[in-house]
């Protein structure tokens, strides 16, 4: 295949992804985003592997089979609830790839001219630097996100110092690197300063920002492939990654903004560190309830919303949800759900449960829709949800602060579902709990909406 | 400790302070309860169910006095008109918790005083979110809204309802309601549901979204004035607006038919707002139901606790009873916030009580305390709604820090001299693929920043498989000379492989779990 063919279809491809990443952004044109992302794909591999430049196509296809094996195995294998893990896991593989390809590069250069050797020394050193920061970031991430590692936000002291020094560090060796004209040992040891780098990066974070974290690494490995195509020389890579950078970080941001959180303060790790500290207690009695009384309350109301949390993904609650939905609905009773823009572990994680569950979207609200409602709603249903519709972040000097919340309180009754009286993610007495309107449903979110289920 | 109940001797009372059910919650708090004969048949509640709730009936009011708290509706009388002196009765140490009104009633409260007891006037309860399950006045506000139409209704000759039928074309009254609160909306509610038009005016405009909530149409004055109230109660206003007001009120005089007045500033006679001209304006057969009747009348031709029928054939209805008219709803409203009142004051529910003045709300029910007058307590700051926006202002202005123009335009003017420097060194080569990733990025910009929040997580996942692209630049750097680099790219094409595949697949798997 001739190179101006191949330059042709890297076009069509890079169009391709452009148009999957649009259509993602509706829920009508979702399927035919992702399709088309998937023949971009096809379309790149395909042509770079017939293109001239090319060889040894039995290896290739070898690497590539097992490689598809192994990721249609991860990602039939898992569980909804897990899809922050995978997310996180398979950034990873992006990070050490770039890894791989910026020493490839750096070994076996392209013949150029001084000054573009120059250049390209420094896309190599950059390039491995974000795909260090990836692998070792998005691994941990992986861990906090599964659990095998603890999800609070590690807190070494002089932690920013510690990153900044890091970056010092590697900006220094970049300038020796440079005027080596290339030194491996240099490379080597940038490399295990950004893979340490990107390890308290990530593991000073804590666990209730992970959204953003998993968000941003996701836009950090489309950096890494941007850098690759640098220094490849590669016009494709080059789109690619940067449609990928550039999205992940403004989903990034609108993340933060949905958090009211700063965004330069989540990415350095500024989130959960005074949350520990304040636990003050709460005076009052938490009145608990039982699922026939639930039920009763169901049956008496008009207008119900449904809040879920996290502990509806743990307990997955969400099929026998949708069954108390369907049912409710049934007997001509208004059934909503208010969904928080950081409920569960990863954006979207609620609507994706829901949908698994197929719970229809159009009932699906968002907090800024769904907020003023509450106020004309009989009962609330708080499913394994607690930072979210803490009132503390209503109150100044709260570590929590100006983060907008679900205002369940304002309904007539709030029913919490709970395992007992532990803390949320950030650490925090939660005062909805006292309220004289709420009343708590203690035990698995899961056995406790089937109990309901029998009564109703 | 012992809860007690005496009949309520007050003239034309019909509600008793607890009912079988809030007397089984006094119980189950831990205290011990009686009550007196017969005390609850006006209400509709007999000895018999008091004591299957678990109550004992004493047959004396010397017996029914002789406890350590005693609930009452109404203050003890003071044995003047040949009453029975109810006062002389109370225990020493005793705690008393009724309504009291100190600010009307200041030889009561002289009288009160000398006995060494608590007393807890429902009336003072302050307006908090925190007191709204004990808060009274409000509950007897709601049931004298919602009477309120009823007797209305009761004296106007027509429908409420619009009804066309073979007879004839019927239209549907018209109802304004003066004052919105609790009363005014409970009365909006009922007014509005037997079908009547329903007009509300209130001196705040806060209150606006909450008549329209109820089915109300909220009559605007086109007058600006600072009218929000910290305690949630209305204020006195500027004369400009009390004029405008009252050219509003002729006006509609001339068209209603039916005028509930509600209005009421707490501590002062209750403002006059439909004169005597008004009335007179009015059609035969309107009615007019006052009820700041009590406090003096919103209406000139108010008598308080009676009906009266003006020269024009205006009813005008001052009853000051109107709750005490439904006493089965209204003795179970207030005997529950008795309950949330013992709840607050009894916290380790052991039938113990004790009265805590750091709890704003105890504080501002505890009129005498220990025969010391505590009344009135401190001011607080409590109507949650015009504040809130205040602090949510407080919370959000550090964040949103606006980059001010001067380094705005530093930070612009650093971008393009960088950007000019590195066009004016680098080769042209290099540059051309700059310029792809530039405006790559700002395509990426556009395309995601108005996603729907619902898809986050399948954005994301795609983005991922995507990113999985460099697979490329591993495939090209295979077929290399150096055997390291042959097996680093191999590896590299193997691992961006997982990630292509595993991405997409599992976005799949998501998108097929939308559907509407």
């Amino acid at each position: 295949m001739s190179q101006g063919l191949v330059s042709a279809a890297y076009l069509v491809a890079a169009v391709l992804f452009i148009m999957s990443l649009a259509g993602l952004s509706n829920q009508e044109t979702a399927q035919r985003g992702c399709y088309s992302g998937i023949l971009g794909m096809i379309i790149a591999l395909v042509v770079t592997i017939l293109s001239p430049s090319v060889q040894g196509l039995a290896f290739i296809i070898i690497a590539m089979l097992i490689g598809a094996f192994i990721g249609m195995r991860l990602a039939q294998k898992v569980e909804m609830t897990q899809m922050p893990e995978l997310v996180a896991i398979l950034h990873s593989f992006v990070g050490l790839a770039a890894v791989f390809v910026g020493y490839n590069s750096f070994i076996d250069p392209p013949h150029t001219n001084n000054a573009m050797h120059n250049i390209h020394l420094i896309e190599v050193y950059l390039g491995v630097f974000i795909g260090a920061v990836t692998f070792t970031g998005s691994v941990v991430a992986y861990a906090k996100l599964s659990g095998k590692f603890n999800s609070r936000a590690l807190m070494l002291p002089h932690r920013h110092k510690l990153n900044l020094l890091a970056l010092l560090v590697c900006a220094y060796l970049l300038v020796s690197y440079v005027t080596q004209s290339g030194s491996l040992i240099l490379l080597i040891i940038m490399t295990l300063i950004a893979f340490a780098f990107g390890f308290h990066l990530v593991a000073s974070i804590g666990g209730a920002d992970m959204p953003v974290v998993v968000s941003m690494l996701n836009s950090y490995s489309g950096w890494a492939a941007a850098s690759a195509g640098f220094m490849l020389s590669n016009d494709l890579l080059i789109v690619t990654g940067a449609l990928v950078g550039s999205s992940g970080a403004i989903l990034s941001y609108i993340m933060c903004k949905a958090m009211n959180r700063s965004f330069v303060s989540v990415i350095m790790g500024g989130f959960g560190t005074a949350t520990m500290s304040d636990s003050d207690e709460i005076a009052g009695n938490t009145i608990s309830t039982s699922a026939s009384e639930v039920a009763d309350m169901l049956n008496g109301a008009s207008r119900v919303i449904i809040a879920p949390g996290y502990g509806m993904a743990v307990a997955q609650a969400q099929y026998p949800v949708n069954e108390l939905t369907q049912r409710l609905r049934g007997s001509g009773i208004d059934v909503r759900f208010g969904i928080h823009p950081v409920a569960g572990r990863l954006p979207g994680h609620m609507n994706v449960l829901l949908a698994e569950a197929k719970v229809p979207y159009d009932i699906v609200l968002e907090l800024d829709e769904i907020n003023d409602d509450f106020k004309n709603t009989d009962v609330v249903l708080v499913i394994g949800a607690n930072d979210t519709v803490n009132p503390c972040a209503k109150e100044p000097g709260s570590p929590i602060a100006g983060m907008p919340v679900l205002e369940v309180w304002d309904a007539k009754n709030v029913i919490v579902f709970k395992r007992g009286m532990a803390a949320g993610y950030a650490g925090l007495q939660n005062p909805l709990f006292y309220k004289d309107n709420t009343h708590m449903l203690f035990g698995d979110a899961k056995d406790s909406v089937n109990e309901i289920l029998k009564f109703l | 400790m012992l809860i007690s109940v005496p009949k309520e001797r007050q003239v034309g009372e019909t509600r008793v302070a607890a009912t079988p059910k809030t007397v089984t919650q006094l119980i189950k708090l831990g205290f011990t309860f009686q009550i007196e004969q017969d005390a609850g048949l006006l209400a509709s509640f007999r000895d018999e169910d008091f004591i299957l709730a678990g109550a004992t009936i004493v047959k004396t009011p010397i017996e029914a006095f002789n406890a350590d708290i005693i609930f009452k509706v109404n203050a003890p009388l003071d044995g003047s008109n040949n009453s029975l002196d109810e006062i002389a009765l109370l225990n020493e140490n005793s705690s008393l918790v009724s309504f009291v009104w100190p600010a009307q009633n200041e030889s009561l409260m002289a009288l009160l005083s000398k006995k060494n007891i608590n007393v807890m006037a429902m009336d003072c309860v302050p307006r908090m979110s925190r007191s709204q399950s004990l808060d009274a006045l409000s509950s007897m506000a709601n049931i004298g809204g919602y009477r309120a139409v009823i007797e209305a209704a009761h004296q106007f000759g027509r429908f409420f309802t619009g009804q066309i039928t073979a007879a004839g074309k019927v239209p549907p009254a018209k109802v304004l309601i003066i004052g919105a609160g609790v009363a005014g909306l409970a009365a909006i509610g009922a007014a509005g549901s037997l079908g009547a038009i329903v007009r509300a005016f209130d001196t705040r405009l806060e209150v606006k979204e909450q008549i329209q909530s109820m089915g109300g149409e909220f009559l605007e004055l086109s007058f600006t004035q600072d009218t929000d109230s910290s305690d949630g109660y209305a204020k006195v206003m500027s004369k400009a607006f009390i004029d405008a007001e009252m050219a509003l009120f002729a006006e509609q005089a001339k068209d209603v038919d039916i005028i509930i007045t509600t209005a009421l500033i707490p501590g002062k006679p209750a403002p006059k707002l439909i004169t005597k001209a008004m009335v007179d304006s009015m059609k035969a057969g309107s009615v007019i139901v006052d009820l700041a009747a009590a406090n003096g009348g919103n209406c000139e031709y108010c008598q308080a606790g009676k009906l009266i029928t003006t020269a024009n054939g205006v009813r005008v209805i001052g009853y000051t009873d109107l709750p005490g008219r439904l006493p089965v709803q209204a003795s179970q409203l207030y005997s529950t916030n008795l309950v949330n009142l013992i709840k607050l004051l009894s916290p380790l529910k052991d039938g113990e009580i004790s009265i805590d003045f750091k709890d704003e709300v105890i504080r501002g029910v505890t009129v005498i305390k220990k025969g010391e007058i505590t009344w009135p307590a401190p001011p607080i700051k409590v109507s949650a709604e015009p504040q809130k926006p205040t602090v949510v202002q407080e919370v959000s202005l550090p964040e949103e820090k606006t980059m001010s123009p001067f380094i705005k335009g530093l930070l612009i003017t650093a971008g393009l001299t960088s950007y000019a420097l590195m066009a004016a060194y680098t080769p042209a080569e290099f540059l051309s693929h700059f310029t792809v990733f530039v405006l790559t990025c700002i395509i990426g910009y556009y395309v995601v920043w108005n996603v729907s929040h619902s898809l986050h997580t399948p954005l994301m996942s795609v983005t991922n498989a995507i990113s999985g692209i460099i697979v490329v630049g591993a495939l090209l750097q295979v077929s290399s000379d150096s055997l390291v680099v042959t097996i680093f790219a191999i590896i590299a094409t193997l691992i961006a492989t997982i990630n292509i595949v595993g991405g997409f697949y599992v976005t799949q798997r998501m998108l097929k779990m939308f559907r509407k």
